[in-house]
């Protein structure tokens, strides 16, 4: 059989979701920004909720995210989409309504926006792409940077005396009573893409049982600040990046899971 | 015997030559042309169409959604 008589719309068994607009993703090659972006608006095209979905671009990579993800989105200040996400929602809480933030975003300048918001158990969920740095901005440390990891500012490595320890944010907001689904998953492999979806799918069910807040890390690659090729980035992320950021869920139905 | 025979399209102009979809392929089908894209990119193409089965793991890596999969099985 010829490729050409394969190719045909019968036998189409996948292809970009229409809820990606055609814009070129602004994205380094390799990042793993461009699959998280896919698969939550796979699941917002599955569930059929596009009309009724509202998504909150942070600043930093994905600052553009509105460019890219076609639903209704709003793009705010560094840090502040948990609580401009609050603010939708409780105008309109028949709404889906989504953050999608990186590391910086959540867990340096935003840290105070989304500890309170998931204490309040908003209704919202919370997409969190923790690249372990600041992309944008030329790979700064961030919170989240590993102890000993390099970047920018610690050429020589994260010293945990001086600089203080990574932050477990995932863990951390899971220890407050408004969180009802929190998770951790990696979008480099399609098993791990499989995976990161259907959490990402709990996600906005809890959000439609008005359970309180849904938030699911991606631990992803950033492989121009880490200066590595994206095989790299993603073998040194499942190398380094794992055993300090385990995947799985790690709160289910408003309990935490004991490991 | 039915065998399930692969293949996929890719949008040559958006894919950013970064091979993750190399790596994902069970079957080693994929490699990047010598030649580039308008933006200065190897692409990616099917090297050994023969050996794809239409798994969709190649398009669930890439991070620009630029590969189409289709899928059929054949009577051997
Ligand atoms: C109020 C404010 N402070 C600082 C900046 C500079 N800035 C832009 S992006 C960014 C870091 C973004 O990093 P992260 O959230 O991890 O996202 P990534 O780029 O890695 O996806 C910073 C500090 C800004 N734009 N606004
Ligand atoms: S700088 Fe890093 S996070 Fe930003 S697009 Fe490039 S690889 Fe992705
Ligand atoms: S994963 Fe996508 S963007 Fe990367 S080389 Fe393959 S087709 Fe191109
Ligand atoms: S569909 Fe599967 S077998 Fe075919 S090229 Fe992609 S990964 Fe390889």
């Amino acid at each position: 059989m010829e490729v050409k008589d394969i190719i045909k719309e019968e036998n189409l068994v996948f292809k970009k979701t229409g809820l990606l607009t055609d814009k070129i993703l602004s994205y380094c090659p390799g990042c793993g920004h461009g699959v998280a972006h896919r698969i939550v608006m796979e699941v917002i095209e599955e569930m059929g909720i596009a009309e009724d979905t509202i998504g909150i671009a942070p600043v930093g990579c994905s600052v553009l995210a509105y460019e890219f993800m076609n639903i209704d989105m709003q793009q705010v200040p560094h840090g502040r989409a948990p609580a401009t996400a609050t603010g939708i929602k409780r105008c309109w809480p028949d709404k889906f309504v989504f953050t999608y933030q990186g590391d910086g975003d959540l867990a340096a300048i935003g840290t105070s926006e989304t500890i309170h918001a998931c204490n309040r158990g908003e209704n919202i969920t919370i997409i969190f792409i923790n690249n372990g740095i600041y992309g944008m901005t030329g790979g700064q440390m961030a919170p989240t940077t590993l102890p000993g990891m390099k970047s920018s500012t610690t050429p020589y490595g994260r010293d945990v005396e001086l600089m203080g320890n990574p932050i477990k944010m995932t863990e951390l907001v899971a220890h407050l009573p408004g969180t009802y689904y929190i998770s951790r998953q990696a979008v480099h492999t399609p098993l791990s893409v499989r995976r990161a979806k259907k959490a990402i799918q709990k996600a906005f069910e809890t959000q439609k049982q008005n359970k309180g807040l849904s938030f699911v890390e991606i631990v992803s690659n950033c492989n121009s600040g880490w200066k590595m090729t994206p095989i790299q980035a993603n073998k040194w992320m499942e190398e380094n990046m794992f055993p300090f950021y385990p995947l799985g869920d790690i709160k289910v139905d408003g309990k935490i899971i004991d490991k | 015997m039915a065998k399930v025979k692969g293949a996929i399209v890719v949008d040559i102009k958006r894919c950013k030559g970064c091979e993750l979809c190399i790596e994902a392929c069970p079957t080693d089908v994929i490699r990047m042309d010598t030649k580039v894209n308008s933006k200065g990119y190897h692409y990616a193409y099917m090297e050994h169409p023969e050996l794809c089965t239409g798994c969709v793991n190649c398009a669930l890596v890439c991070p620009d959604s630029v590969i189409t999969v289709y899928r059929t099985k054949v009577e051997e």
